[in-house]
């Protein structure tokens, strides 16, 4: 299943971050960070439960960068 | 500006002034040092806070990292203005990126500004209300007035109004609609007052699928933009571990194998620089940014691209395959000579439309047009397909039979030899020869044209695929002066053909596809681009397509590769450009001639430049 989420972050290579600790996250099968359209496109594994993995996924991004939000 | 902006302009200009101030008053350098804590504080304490939130998290490689241990090193040696100097151009830097990426944004977003806000419906008592076009069923008319735009697509029902289709096309001529006439969203009614009963949700509508299709275009990330992802990845580790050396190294050899001073400080100094030019924000934005506005400018073209990956594969374009009917042809088929023998020019048409007037193909349908007058279906009696060659059938109680050459010599007749394009309908009444009928498609006004634009824009090879008769597709291969022709091919055959193109050409060179969507889907998949034309509202196209062409103008295939190119040689300008200064700056750096001025212009400068030159990709009007 594919989720989309307005995010918002400042620099390019912030957002990259945010993709791959995305991508790393448990429960995501792919994700894809536009940093232009500021849009974060999310693939959940089949029977993941969104809510916890897209709470585990704002950890990991606040993790590598601090000035981020996702808004779900 | 937002308010953090504007928030991070004013400690700009604070910290600034305060640096000014104490340059000019002659103190000691403990209290210089103090004094300058204070504009530092000014500009750079979020940058700290960041960092030590960072080292918390383990992400030792990041920016705001960096930029504290090249300053907090800088003051450490006594280098108070260079350091706070540092911080304070950064800050400028990052508040000019965030303002150029928010203007090129709502630039980008103000092109594609299709939208429609609302929908006029008529209440009981005649009076217009705006409703939110989410919500109108399908099935509901609506009204749209002079200068509103068509917000779902539709049928006129009443009223007739010449529609601007620029925003959707790039095309400026207006067209005309009227009751009955299919209407598409994001037309702008010019002139007369269109009531519309919608067909589609406005989710499902044209210039709601257009505006997904562009911003989701640069989720599909091109070569260049995993390059530099990967690039980005080692870069700033391998400077940092780089500038670790350059700190240690030196000194130690100086001192052990050459009895030098050591001149820690000096070399320290040369690593700090390293520090500021080690983040790769430059080309992580000014990539992905030339390719959004390369796509927003292109779709204001009415050249749809579906993703960066698409554009770079498209100015690769080095063969380009055409469908025939529907891309360099109309795909009407018109009456266009007749030439009886032994009977009235009418009589001939009027036995040839009665004798197909059965058959749903498109030859009789033009045979019925040209003949004008209704068809009575109880003159015509036994008819009979044969199938590849024709018709036979009794009309008025003669036998007529309306066909190729095949069925003429079936029937025991030689028909006249002839030559030229187009499909030729022969016609014998009663076992008597009387005369052709040629019916032929008509090229597209700038079907020459644009064979010889791709041409001139670097296209190696075009080939045509046809299903046509192998003279009549040579002919117009010809007249347009197409290099390859696959004549007599079936909707399967075409996909061979195409692979056979793929086989030859080089590993660098793509080939384009270009069809009108209709059953040709599995080619267009097939082709290393696939670009649909005169798509507007057609789903099947715009599903199977790389790139959509909104009108059906052959000229734009050229113009498209044109915009991709221009997008692209942005993108190298901007790689070769930030990565080659940087790595000037670094070896300028390591040498010792370049100070910390010049990694500031290496880090801040090269970006704001990089940005500036990405925009240029959304003017595309005149490639």
């Amino acid at each position: 299943m594919k989720k989309t989420y307005k995010i918002d972050v400042d620099c390019a290579n912030c957002a990259n971050k945010m993709e791959e600790a995305t991508k790393k996250t448990a429960g995501v099968k792919d994700a894809v960070v536009n940093f232009m359209a500021l849009k974060m496109t999310v693939e959940f594994e089949d029977g993941a439960n969104v809510k916890s993995v897209m709470q585990d996924v704002l950890v990991n991004c606040k993790k590598v960068e601090d000035d981020c939000e996702i808004f779900m | 500006m937002n308010k953090k902006q504007k928030k991070v302009l004013r400690r700009i200009i604070a910290a600034a002034v305060l640096m000014i101030g104490i340059e000019c008053l002659p103190v000691d350098e403990l209290l210089k040092f103090i004094l300058y804590m204070v504009p530092y504080l000014t500009i750079g304490h979020d940058i700290l806070l960041k960092a030590g939130k960072g080292i918390r998290n383990h992400q030792v490689f990041d920016e705001n990292f960096l930029m504290a241990v090249a300053t907090v090193g800088a003051i450490a040696l006594g280098e108070y203005r260079e350091g706070v100097a540092v911080m304070l151009f950064y800050q400028i830097g990052e508040l000019f990126q965030s303002c150029a990426v928010g203007r090129s944004r709502r630039n980008i977003s103000q092109l594609m500004d299709i939208r429609p806000d609302y929908a006029n419906i008529e209440t009981e008592d005649g009076r217009l209300e705006q409703a939110d076009p989410d919500e109108i069923a399908v099935g509901t008319v609506i009204v749209v007035q002079p200068g509103e735009k068509i917000p779902i697509d539709g049928v006129v029902t009443e009223g007739k109004a010449s529609l601007d289709t620029s925003a959707l096309t790039g095309e400026s001529v207006p067209r005309s609609a009227g009751a009955g006439d299919e209407v598409i969203s994001g037309c702008i009614n010019l002139n007369g007052l269109l009531k519309i009963r919608t067909t589609r949700e406005f989710g499902e509508s044209t210039v709601s699928r257009i505006l997904e299709l562009v911003e989701n275009a640069s989720s599909r990330k091109s070569r260049s933009e995993n390059f530099i992802s990967r690039f980005a990845h080692y870069y700033t580790p391998a400077v940092c571990y780089g500038a670790v050396t350059l700190a240690i190294l030196p000194p130690l050899v100086r001192m052990l194998g050459m009895g030098l001073a050591l001149e820690w400080a000096d070399w320290i100094f040369r690593a700090l620089t390293f520090l500021v030019i080690s983040c790769p924000c430059a080309l992580v934005i000014s990539i992905p940014l030339s390719f959004f506005a390369g796509i927003g400018g292109a779709s204001r073209q009415g050249v749809l691209v579906k993703g960066s990956n698409y554009l770079e594969a498209l100015s690769e374009t080095k063969y380009v395959v055409f469908d025939k009917t529907g891309t360099l042809t109309q795909g009407v088929f018109e009456v266009t000579e007749t030439h009886p023998s032994g009977m009235e020019e009418r009589e001939l048409l009027e036995y040839a439309a009665l004798a197909e007037s059965y058959s749903t193909h498109p030859i009789s349908k033009s045979l019925k047009k040209a003949y004008g007058k209704t068809v009575d279906p109880a003159r015509v009696t036994e008819v009979e397909e044969i199938s590849g060659h024709g018709v036979c059938a009794k009309v008025d109680g003669r036998r007529v039979a309306a066909g190729n050459d095949g069925l003429m010599r079936r029937e025991g007749i030689e028909p006249e030899a002839c030559e030229g394009q187009g499909t030729l309908v022969h016609i014998a009444v009663d076992g008597v020869y009387g005369g052709w009928i040629r019916i032929s498609d008509r090229l597209k006004s700038h079907a020459k044209e644009a064979v010889y634009a791709l041409k001139n824009s670097g296209v190696k090879k075009t080939v045509m695929l046809t299903g046509d008769r192998r003279e009549a597709a040579q002919a117009v291969a010809a007249q347009l002066s197409i290099d390859e022709v696959h004549a007599e091919l079936l909707p399967s055959d075409k996909v061979n053909a195409l692979e056979k193109v793929l086989a030859a050409k080089g590993s660098r060179e793509k080939v384009a596809f270009v069809g009108d969507g209709i059953n040709d889907a599995p080619v267009l998949s097939r082709a290393d681009i696939g670009i649909a034309m005169g798509a507007m509202g057609s789903d099947a196209a715009i599903e199977a397509a790389d790139i959509v062409l909104m009108d059906d103008d052959p000229l734009k295939i050229s113009k498209a590769i044109r915009i991709s190119r221009k997008c692209i040689g942005i993108v190298y300008q901007n790689i070769y450009f930030a990565i080659g200064i940087k790595i000037l700056c670094l070896i300028l750096g390591t040498v010792g001639y370049a100070n910390m001025w010049m990694a500031i212009f290496a880090d801040v400068g090269v970006m704001v430049i990089a940005v500036l030159n990405a925009i240029r990709a959304l003017d595309v009007e005149k490639v």
